[in-house]
């Protein structure tokens, strides 16, 4: 089979296409041949293919109606697999040999569908459907998400790891120029030849935009020409780059602009060279948007038959693709300008059925150009009703009242297959709106501007409403001097001789065209394509008493597609303004917000993504670690060891392991993610005495202080253990997920509220590894490293630091303990860490030394009833309620953070929230962790809670559960019986208890 | 995306580097404990919320980590100035920045 006779709508010269390059593709399983040069969607126009999709309400058979990024039919998802991309519009998909499209919605199929024969759908979709169903009852959304799901999908995500890669890139420039048409081709010369750094990005596959297929002459020359010779002017210049196929997709705040480059999408599907997109992150002085302007269709009964098309699209079909998507057109205008269409129409030798114009004497130079080539025009008419299911078959034309508001007479069938139409233009104000700024409307485009901005950019062109060529030049060129002169540079203006360009006479404002039927009665006169919106639509939204265009917006769904209603969303608040008897203007407009088109998540995350994701911390002795076969956890960015299982182990019993061998001999804990901060200064006692509850005026060189900060609201927001290093200085230990918070909280106040005391911070947290010795056996092992260190029991004690060396290493090992036994945490460089761990395993071999991680470590302050800040406290407890009195000092001078705040009546009432401890009856039972608990076991729901359960273990130690919870009153109850009732069914009873269930007088701490 | 002026550094730096801190000129009382459970709760909780130019605290913390002011309009997000802790700004822009 030959190309030719696949592709019966193209014609047999003319295009942009290079017809020596045949690419094979296909669409819904079966296969179609294009041209290099042509997008999915010109390829399926040459190859007749009409239904390209479903519509997602109605399920009504939809084809292409436009030739560019506000596409709302012809969505499709490319490719199979780990590379598939859902939500492509064909009219942006560049054709490669091997392509691979289906349509993303239609069940089974676009051709045959289910659900349009069921005919259940739209009756049960009504305007402010989902509304009207989140607010009913839970099982009506049970029962239509179903449906909806399954008959109107939009598109396939991926299931799997996507096997490409993508790039971003920081860029600066003087001038970004957005659109590389007549004006934004002109703004990017003028700036350039100033010298200026500039960025030209074009969502379009080659630049050009309307010159691509234009009849004017620029300075005497084909616009083709002008255009090549701008193109490689621009290409000279090192300090310009020149980005086609690249979408400015967000305008955020001073002048930072993404743009998604498809690198390679045009060739393939997935690239194993290089990106397949890369993202700018531009940082402009100044940008020109010149993004262009999108056809308005007009809206008349059944306007959504594949075959009824804008004006413009066919058009750039023609003359860009060579291809002409039907064998009779019928144009509907209420301008000018399309009167263009039915003259390439006409030059391709396809006939014209007619030209319907509502306006009932247009005197334009396009009207006379067409009515001498003998094309029919009727005046005064409007298509009111298009003939046909799956392709247009005709339209229903009818005479029309002068305002275009009523029918004056009878409407008579003409045959066609193509409807052209055309309402008049957009322009494109997206990206200026993303900036904030609120469009207006103006009377004499038909349309909204761009509004004012606070932010130093311009809109030119089509895209501010100016539409002849010549306009579009001088418009860019001026704003290309003038933010070249802004960036300091010097500029003169060119002036650019257009002729050829004929002249548009008036347009007509039209919208909605009246239909013999009321509007709530007339065949679908649909508004937004996407979401199957209809006039009808959202006049019920106006009756039922929505004036405020972003209601009704969100009663109909009116530009929630992933087209944000491009295409229709001024034609619903012209018609929403009708209905409500005020202009467009007092109607005004939705907000436009980023992405323009939707943006891949693999553009966005860039290389961010596995284990670039986010950057993982390791201690100094990691390797070692993975030697002896730990399972690690995350705490932060921190990778620790969780616990060391032995051949045959599960969690429960290496942990169970761990904690008796610290109970019974001795264990060492990499603690050396624990944050340090160093604290020097004069004044770094009185510091630490503001930001701490307890005092630190008077801790002495060699000493160590447990401390609790509280935040300005008195709650526990960290602890740790500071020491005294020596005379103004001092050693600050956190816990390992609050360390970069504490060091912004030390400076905040000091540079904030006391700039005045001389003191410094610094993060030592890497500095230093730290190795936890602890357990009745710890001194000996110590005492086997260590020659230069008193370890006797009076003369280093608990709460002591010295300085010594630990296996010939200058060490800092301090009398600290988080598991209430013997222990001696031994600070070295990090360089050493792993030689120093190595010895002291070595050293401790003897004694049973095991290496445990930090679930046992939770175990084991557990039993001790130690709180760690983040899971016995929220944020809502204050020391008292974690039953720490002694740790807040009443005799401080200064009124330390905090402290005021512990006066307040909500910190003082009683039947706070109180940290106990739990025992469950059965001494088996585990609770699990944010278990609620309640008072009685059979307490009718709704319960009053009366608190959670924090902290919860299986204690091998105790040879049963224990666990830590926060419970009302809870420090008055002691012995009392509470119930948790949990998930599944059942409900357990426990014990309120002391928070310490082991060791309470802390002797073997202190031995 | 802000572009932030750090009075320290002196240069131009994208918001990535920066952490925000809340409204600037909240001096913390200098005896708490004679405050009113009111007027403790008026510096603890209660801020401007401001529809306009706004003094507020950032922080240089991927830079020099120091903590400065900068006046920002809340609805177009334009900065008038950045300022160093503990000098005065300038006189406000007149009217809306718009």
């Amino acid at each position: 089979m030959s190309l030719e006779n696949t592709q019966k709508n193209r014609l047999a010269i003319g295009g942009r296409i290079d017809r020596s390059r045949a690419l094979s593709f296909t669409f819904n399983g079966k296969r179609y041949s294009g041209f290099l040069g042509d997008t999915l969607a010109s390829a399926l126009l040459a190859n007749g293919v009409d239904v390209v999709g479903r519509s997602f309400k109605y399920s009504r058979p939809r084809g292409i109606m436009t030739a560019g990024a506000e596409e709302p039919n012809a969505i499709v998802q490319l490719g199979h697999g780990a590379a598939t991309i859902p939500n492509l519009r064909a009219t942006q998909v560049a054709l490669y040999d091997g392509l691979e499209a289906r349509s993303v919605n239609g069940w089974p199929n676009v051709n045959f569908d289910l659900t349009r024969i069921f005919s259940l759908f739209g009756r049960l979709m009504p305007p402010g459907f989902y509304y009207k169903t989140f607010m009913g009852p839970k099982k009506l959304w049970m029962f239509y998400e179903h449906f909806i799901r399954k008959g109107a999908g939009l598109g396939r995500a991926p299931t799997v790891r996507d096997p490409d890669i993508y790039d971003r890139i920081n860029q600066h420039c003087d001038v970004l120029v957005v659109g590389a048409g007549p004006a934004g081709l002109a703004a990017a010369l003028a700036a350039a030849r100033t010298g200026a750094r500039v960025i030209i990005a074009d969502e379009q596959e080659e630049f050009g935009g309307s010159l691509l297929a234009s009849d004017v002459n620029i300075d005497g020359k084909a616009a083709a020409h002008w255009l090549a010779v701008t193109l490689a002017e621009l290409a000279k210049f090192e300090t310009v780059t020149m980005l086609p196929r690249s979408t400015v997709f967000g305008y955020y705040d001073h002048n930072f602009l993404t743009i998604a480059e498809r690198c390679s999408d045009h060739i393939a599907l997935t690239n194993d060279k290089a990106a397949r997109q890369r993202i700018h992150r531009v940082r402009a002085r100044e940008v020109v948007l010149a993004c262009g302007a999108i056809e308005r269709p007009l809206v008349f009964a059944a306007c959504d038959v594949p075959g009824v098309m804008l004006a413009g699209a066919v058009s750039t079909y023609i003359n860009r693709y060579a291809v002409t998507p039907g064998k009779g057109l019928i144009l509907f205008t209420n301008n000018d300008r399309a009167y263009e269409t039915a003259l390439h129409w006409h030059a391709s030798g396809r006939q014209v059925v007619a030209v319907v114009d509502s306006r009932h004497n247009p005197q334009g130079d396009l009207v006379q150009k067409a009515a001498a080539k003998g094309v029919k025009v009727l005046t005064g008419h409007a298509v009111i009703e298009v003939l046909g299911g799956k392709r247009v078959k005709g339209a229903m034309v009818a005479p029309l009242s002068a305002d275009g508001s009523k029918l004056t007479g009878q409407a008579k069938a003409l045959q066609c297959d193509t409807i052209a139409s055309s309402g008049g233009w957009n322009p494109v104000v997206h990206l200026s709106s993303h900036t904030g700024a609120k469009p207006i409307w103006d009377e004499e485009i038909i349309g909204f501007r761009p509004g004012k901005s606070t932010q130093a950019e311009r809109s030119v062109g089509a895209a501010a409403g100016t539409y002849d060529t010549a306009s579009c030049l001088a418009e860019g060129d001026a704003s290309g001097v003038q933010a070249a002169i802004n960036c300091g540079h010097s500029a003169v203006a060119t002036s650019y001789n257009v002729t050829g360009e004929t002249a548009a006479g008036p347009a007509q404002a039209l919208f909605l065209l009246p239909h013999g039927k009321p509007t709530s009665r007339a065949p679908y006169q649909f508004v937004d394509y996407q979401l199957d919106v209809t006039a009808a639509g959202i006049e019920l939204a106006a009756r039922e008493g929505y004036t405020s265009v972003e209601h009704v917006k969100r009663y109909t769904a009116m530009g929630f597609g992933t087209d944000q209603g491009k295409l229709g969303n001024i034609n619903g608040m012209a018609i929403l303004a009708r209905k409500l008897n005020q202009t467009i203007a007092e109607t005004g407009t939705t907000i436009f917000r980023p992405s323009y088109t939707p943006t891949t998540f693999g553009t966005i995350a860039g290389r961010d993504v596995g284990e670039l994701f986010d950057s993982a911390r390791f201690t100094a002795v990691q390797h070692w670690h993975e030697q002896a076969g730990a399972k690690f956890e995350d705490v932060g960015q921190w990778k620790r060891p969780w616990y060391f299982p032995k051949t045959g182990e599960d969690m429960d019993d290496a942990v169970g392991r761990e904690c008796l061998a610290v109970r019974n001999h001795v264990g060492i804990l990499d603690a050396s993610t624990l944050g340090k901060i160093d604290i020097q200064g004069p004044d770094a006692a009185e510091f630490l005495n503001r930001v701490y509850t307890n005092a630190y005026l008077k801790l002495a060189p060699g000493k160590c202080r447990y401390g609790v900060m509280l935040g300005e609201d008195g709650m526990i927001f960290d602890d740790g253990v500071t020491a005294c290093l020596g005379e103004n200085h001092y050693l600050m230990f956190t816990t390992t997920g609050g360390a970069a918070g504490v060091l912004n909280w030390l400076e905040i106040w000091h540079q904030t509220e006391w700039p005045e005391l001389k003191v410094y911070f610094t993060s030592v947290t890497d500095h230093w590894t730290t190795a936890t010795v602890t357990g009745p056996n710890a001194r000996k092992v110590i005492a086997k490293v260590c020659s230069d260190i008193d370890l006797d029991g009076d003369a280093f004690k608990f709460m002591d630091w010295r300085d010594g060396t630990v296996s010939g290493v200058k060490a800092r090992v301090f009398r600290i303990s988080f598991t209430g036994e013997l222990s001696y945490e031994v600070n070295v460089p990090a360089h050493y860490g792993r030689h120093v761990w190595e010895k002291l395993i070595e050293a401790g071999a003897e004694f049973g030394i095991t290496p445990y991680g930090t679930e046992t470590m939770h175990v084991l302050r557990a039993e001790k009833g130690f709180i760690i800040v983040g899971q016995d406290t929220d944020g809502s407890v204050t020391p008292y309620d974690m039953n720490m009195a002694w740790v807040v000092s009443s005799k401080k001078s200064f009124s330390f953070l905090g402290k005021r705040s512990l006066d307040r009546s909500d910190c003082t009432r009683t039947m706070r929230k109180q940290l106990v401890g739990l025992k469950t009856m059965d001494p088996l039972d585990v609770l699990p962790e944010g278990a609620q608990i309640v008072n009685e076991r059979n307490a009718p729901i709704p319960a009053a809670m009366q608190g959670h359960v924090t902290s919860s273990y299986y204690s091998a130690c105790l040879e049963r559960s224990i666990a830590l919870a926060v419970v009302k009153g809870g420090l008055d109850r002691l012995g009392e019986q509470v119930f948790c009732p949990l998930a599944d069914g059942r409900v357990i009873a426990a014990e309120i208890v002391s928070s310490v269930f082991y060791d309470p007088s802390g002797a073997r701490q202190n031995v | 995306m802000l572009k932030i002026h750090c009075p320290y550094c002196d240069e131009q730096r994208e918001e990535e580097e920066f952490s925000y801190s809340g409204e600037a000129h909240i001096s913390r009382p200098l005896d708490p404990g004679a405050l009113s459970d009111a007027d403790w709760a008026d510096y603890l909780f209660f801020r401007k919320n401001t529809r306009g130019w706004h003094h507020e605290m950032w922080q240089h913390s991927a830079g020099c980590r120091r903590y400065f002011n900068v006046t920002r309009h809340t609805v177009t997000y334009e900065i008038f100035e950045s300022y160093p802790m503990g000098t005065t700004p300038k006189a406000l822009p007149k009217g809306d920045a718009r």
